[in-house]
């Protein structure tokens, strides 16, 4: 019976919509502080600069490489979602989400690249 | 999710897929030789360009991810739903007043 109500979750739909909300759940955690550490510059430069070296570290690039992964993920599946809703339907929905994983992973790799 | 709603949340991410667009190529951009406050202000103060253009963004993105937890607290919470939609309001103005202030804080001059 459980079996049968959870098989659902297999199918790549269920997970692209899946993460999609937590992939926008994130974001939406994420927000606040991104927005409060531009909002240093309120206090100069020189603070706004300060908060940029300590994200040097390596453990804060990979978490920023998550970020841009995340948001990358979050916009391609909400476009899956639009091109679902406003134009004819399409078999290869799997095959659409599978290419906004994939195009997803190398935005991020290439970012990961770019910053270490 | 009702109708109302459902249309606030793929208006915003209709408006917010090109600005998104723009944010990862800005971000890719500002990378280049790495991220400095001189840069990133150099790039956006005294711009009315970019005053409207991330003053549209945090409009947006405080109704598009509001929306979003409203949804996910109905169904992933047992929390009633008056007190759900206070506190999506409630997140929705501070995203939004946050967002305002870190717009003026690297728009303004």
């Amino acid at each position: 019976m459980i079996g049968r109500a959870v098989k659902h979750r297999d199918s790549a739909l269920w997970i692209a919509a899946m993460v999609h909300r937590i992939s926008g759940l994130a974001l939406a955690i994420f927000l606040p502080l991104h927005f409060l550490t531009l909002g240093l510059a309120i206090e100069g430069e020189a603070r706004l600069e300060s908060f940029l070296r300590w994200s040097d570290q390596p453990g804060v690039k990979a978490a920023e490489i998550g970020l841009v992964l995340l948001l990358t993920v979050h916009l391609l599946g909400g476009l899956r979602i639009l091109l679902i809703e406003n134009f004819d339907w399409r078999d290869d929905q799997k095959q659409l989400a599978t290419l906004a994983a994939a195009l997803s992973a190398i935005i991020a790799f290439a970012f990961l690249v770019r910053v270490f | 999710m009702n109708v109302r709603l459902y249309l606030w949340q793929r208006t915003t991410a209709a408006v917010m897929a090109p600005l998104v667009i723009v944010h990862i190529a800005v971000i890719f951009y500002a990378t280049r030789h790495g991220v400095s406050a001189a840069d990133i202000l150099a790039r956006t103060r005294g711009s009315i360009a970019w005053a409207a253009f991330y003053g549209l963004f945090v409009f947006a993105v405080s109704i598009h991810a509001s929306i979003g937890l409203r949804n996910i607290l109905s169904e992933w919470t047992p929390l009633p739903e008056r007190r759900v939609d206070a506190c999506v309001v409630f997140f929705g103005l501070v995203l939004a007043l946050l967002g305002l202030r870190a717009v003026a804080a690297v728009v303004l001059p």
